[in-house]
């Protein structure tokens, strides 16, 4: 991709955001909903109500509200947790990381599974064992990561009690890393008991996100083998006396793999939306479960806090992506 | 080339079943379970055996009737109030199948106006609705319901807006494109050539062609609906008191899923038949009209 | 000395099994070693599916019903799948017709022709890279170095088709398969292309089917030629001798369609339509008789 093209894409970033902070600030505050109204103890006289609301900037007109707020955002700060009574900007640092590391294992875990099952599916091509494999995804595909959370929960949770469902990580161990990047720090540091238990709890909410994906990855990637097979130059390898499998890995499977990150790329950022229930269901402490307590108490600030985080990293996946494609694809690269 | 004159020239009926046949076994499978789901939910005050409403605290959560400790009384057990979970299924199915019908139907009907008007008017206009489709396509749709519903209240209608507002971008994408496409073809100029303003050309031309389509988005889109209305229970936002949603049993099944896992798998099962039948239902209908329409 | 290939009254049939084509009707050839051979006939004669058949890549619906193809008087067609990859692309080389899609367009030309090297001569990544530096200037093409860096899509048709010759000479083969390599290429540099090919060809003493329509070519560069049609050999012999006196009035029709140079005045007479209806009803003929033969 040209540096022109890459620089367009960064400039529109910023307008991009502040429409969708406008459109979620507007939102909030247009509809019914005291936020104040459900965070005051009993015996609170309204001068103390009044007073939290002049706290929180809630009795200036919108327009006002929305300045100061731009203006703070601007230096960083995106104001305090009207249910938390912290700084917004601390609430997602500390959480951001543990859901993101979910999110990184579930796109590992659906990259490699979607990659075998499409590979085991071109195998099998015109034979009567690609139906199953192609309805197989097919289910897969169908159901959705909350499902799969609430299925796996049950099968592995409850029924064979075999690894937790709740929580990061066992309350009992004393965690003690500098960073939130729990799983990765633990990785590189050889704190391997930790790591351990992490992962311990991170792998059904892991699996549950990555198992739609993964169908997705499938579906695509085989469909793209298929079609990259049918093509002169792979036919052609067949006529210089190379196999199928080796045509396969070292002819098709480049060529099929642009289209599949093109198309299957952009479904991350559904894997990455999909935290927010996966997390509750798991009650694992991430931006997601976060998210709902946010919107179900209504504090404003942090719920804008968190669209506009979860904005940012969707335009930045997609971003990477579209770099990723170009990667792939000579014919892209000198326009 | 004989067959085919053999073909057209059979009687309606058989018609049908060729055209049945072409669906393939998607379609009858789809058809299948989603004709279920609509029975159910039709039928419910005749078919659940008790009030979902009714609360027995003698019998709470009684495992179904086939276990041991079970009841025959109540087929599936009963939930922590002493509610008849088959009774509370059955019920949901109605919430669920009134939730999809309306919200499809209204995505689909705000996606396809929208789309159209940006497909046939291009310019300026289609430039500001792929804008707003590209900017309503950033946010996480599953937040963006929440959010909705949330800040509307609990009930059906902020389920059913919350439904809308997320997925008509869904039919307006597809529309656009596609009368941008049908445009450019040739009957299209044909028809500016006698003539027809806009609006006809639309009405006459455009709107068949789409028909297929859109039969098949409502399908998928309806199963999408009552996903979304699942979620959305789930998280406690949904339709108010006790109306009984498959959600809000898997919501109260999670609490107590040691003690009583099957409050919490039920209404699991009963989700993926209805989503995947609706998905095949989708599937079979986009394979038994596309031929006819692309040939 | 042995043939380089000996096709044998070959039968090959497309479709399942109630509804099968015949494509080859008994065709028969010999290619001696070091001749070059034209294989002629229009569009659908079954040039392609006998070049197909001698590589083993026929279609999936395709099979071989019956007949013999040698190659050095070995059979292929019985012959050991991994042992006839090991001929192919070293002693049974395939030019292909289009340049456009016959070349991977995500690897660089050089890592192509290296890999096809270090499959059948096992050379190492170095050597092979410099054979194939070797072989590109052997094709004319200029700075070799460089252009074994670049894509497929960064080099003009012209040179593509040239490293694809490349390719086809570069393990020293004695049967090059040549499938109209020209038919893509503008008249100027499918003189360059023959030119090409015949200068290799005496280098490396190969022996070449070169399948074309066009009679243009075969006077051109093959010494022998056979006229192929509805998958029946009509006539061959001496290039010189048939174009000079054609026997088959087929080959006559042929002849006569061709627009020539040296008789710019003359009509042009296409095919008559009645000698093509005569012919395929003699093919349909054979095609009884042998399905009679066999039930």
């Amino acid at each position: 991709m040209r540096w022109g093209e890459i620089i367009r894409r960064l400039v529109v970033i910023p307008p991009t955001l502040v429409g969708v902070a406008v459109i979620v600030f507007v939102l909030l505050r247009v509809v019914p909903g005291d936020p104040i109204a459900m965070m005051i103890p009993p015996g609170a006289t309204p001068t103390n109500i009044e007073h939290l609301r002049a706290f929180y900037g809630l009795d200036q007109p919108i327009l006002r509200q929305f300045i100061t707020w731009f203006g703070q955002a601007l230096r960083g700060d995106f104001g305090r947790s009207i249910s938390v009574h912290q700084s917004v900007f601390e609430l997602v640092r500390a959480r951001l990381p543990a859901t993101l590391e979910l999110a990184l294992l579930a796109t590992l875990i659906a990259v490699v599974l979607g990659t075998i099952t499409a590979l085991i599916g071109i195998r099998l091509r015109g034979r009567r064992a690609e139906l199953l494999v192609d309805g197989g995804v097919g289910v897969f595909l169908a159901i959705p990561d909350f499902l799969w959370a609430l299925i796996l929960l049950l099968l592995f949770g409850v029924l064979i009690p075999l690894l937790p469902i709740s929580g990061r990580i066992d309350p009992e161990i004393d965690v003690s890393l500098h960073s939130n990047f729990y799983l990765l720090e633990s990785l590189l540091t050889g704190r391997f008991d930790i790591a351990n238990a992490l992962v311990h709890h991170m792998i059904l909410p892991a699996v549950a996100l990555a198992l739609p994906f993964s169908a997705l990855v499938a579906r695509i990637l085989k469909a793209s083998l298929a079609d990259a097979e049918d093509q002169d130059y792979a036919q052609i390898a067949r006529a210089r006396g190379f196999s199928r499998p080796e045509i396969l890995l070292r002819e098709v499977f480049p060529n099929a793999l642009i289209p599949t990150v093109a198309l299957g790329g952009v479904q991350v950022t559904l894997l990455l939306g999909g935290t927010v229930l996966v997390e509750r269901i798991f009650s694992y402490e991430g931006i997601g479960n976060m998210a709902i307590d946010a919107v179900i108490n209504r504090d404003f600030p942090l719920i804008q806090g968190l669209i506009l985080t979860f904005a940012v990293l969707f335009i930045a996946l997609n971003l990477a992506v579209d770099l990723l494609v170009a990667l792939l694809d000579p014919r892209l690269r000198h326009g | 080339m004989v067959d085919l004159a053999l073909d057209s020239a059979a009687g309606p009926s058989s018609r049908w079943t060729a055209a049945l046949r072409r669906g393939g076994p998607r379609l009858w499978l789809g058809a299948a379970l989603v004709g279920v789901l609509v029975l159910v939910a039709l039928a419910a005050p005749l078919i659940a055996p008790h009030d979902p409403l009714e609360q027995d605290l003698m019998s709470a959560q009684l495992p179904p009737a086939w276990t041991s400790g079970g009841d025959p009384a109540y087929f599936l057990g009963t939930d922590s109030l002493g509610r008849c979970v088959l009774s509370r299924l059955i019920y949901s199915a109605r919430t669920a199948v009134a939730v999809a019908l309306v919200a499809a139907t209204l995505a689909a009907a705000i996606g396809i106006v929208l789309g159209l008007v940006a497909g046939s008017f291009g310019g300026w206009i289609d430039q500001l609705t792929s804008r707003l489709i590209d900017v309503w396509m950033a946010f996480p749709p599953v937040l963006l319901s929440i959010v909705l519903a949330a800040v509307i209240g609990a009930g059906l209608t902020s389920v059913i807006a919350a439904i809308v507002v997320v997925d008509w971008t869904r039919f307006a994408r597809v529309v656009r494109a596609e009368t941008m496409v049908q445009l450019k073809r040739d009957y299209a100029a044909a028809a500016r050539a006698i003539g027809l303003g806009r609006g006809g050309i639309l009405r006459l031309e455009i709107l068949p062609n789409l028909v297929p389509l859109v039969v098949t988005l409502l399908a998928v889109e309806m199963g999408i609906a009552i996903l979304v209305e699942v979620i959305l229970s789930f998280v406690g936002i949904s339709v108010a008191g006790d109306t009984p949603t498959w959600g809000g049993m898997i919501a109260e099944g999670r609490q107590i899923v040691y003690q009583a896992p099957w409050i919490m798998a039920l209404p699991i099962a009963c989700i993926i038949l209805s989503v995947i039948g609706f998905n095949l239902l989708g599937d079979g209908l986009r394979t038994l009209l596309d031929p006819v329409q692309r040939r | 000395m042995t043939a380089a290939l000996t096709v044998r009254d070959l039968h090959v049939a497309i479709g399942h099994r109630g509804s099968a084509t015949n494509v080859l009707r008994g065709a028969s050839l010999e290619v001696g070693a070091g001749e070059v051979r034209g294989l002629v006939g229009e569009t659908g004669a079954g040039k392609s599916m006998l070049g197909r058949a001698v590589l083993g890549l026929l279609p999936a619906n395709a099979v071989i019903t019956g007949g013999t193809i040698q190659f050095e008087g070995r059979d292929l067609v019985a012959m050991p799948e991994p042992e006839r990859r090991g001929l192919l692309g070293r002693r049974i080389a395939l030019i292909p017709q289009d340049p456009m899609t016959s070349l991977n367009p995500v690897k660089q030309v050089g890592a192509q022709i290296a890999a096809l090297l270090r499959h059948h001569l096992a050379l190492s990544k170095r050597d092979a890279l410099s054979r194939a530096e070797e072989l590109l200037a052997e094709v004319a093409i200029r700075e070799p170095r460089r252009v074994l860096q670049l894509y497929p899509h960064e080099i003009s048709g012209g040179m593509r088709q040239r490293v694809l010759i490349a390719m086809a000479f570069a393990c020293d083969p004695s049967l090059v398969i040549a499938d109209e390599p020209t038919t893509a290429l503008d008249v100027t540099v499918q003189r360059q292309v023959l030119q090409l090919v015949e200068r290799l060809r005496q280098r490396h003493g190969a022996a070449i089917l070169f399948v074309t329509h066009d009679l243009g070519v075969v006077a051109k560069i093959c010494r022998t030629m056979t006229v192929l049609h509805a998958g029946r050999v009509l006539e061959e012999g001496e290039t010189a001798d048939v174009l000079a006196e054609p026997r088959h009035p087929y080959t006559r029709a042929l002849l006569a369609a061709t627009p020539r140079a040296d008789r710019p005045a003359e009509a042009l007479r296409p095919v008559p339509q009645a000698l093509i209806e005569n012919l395929w009803a003699e093919a349909r003929r054979l095609d009884r008789q042998s399905a009679t033969a066999m039930s």
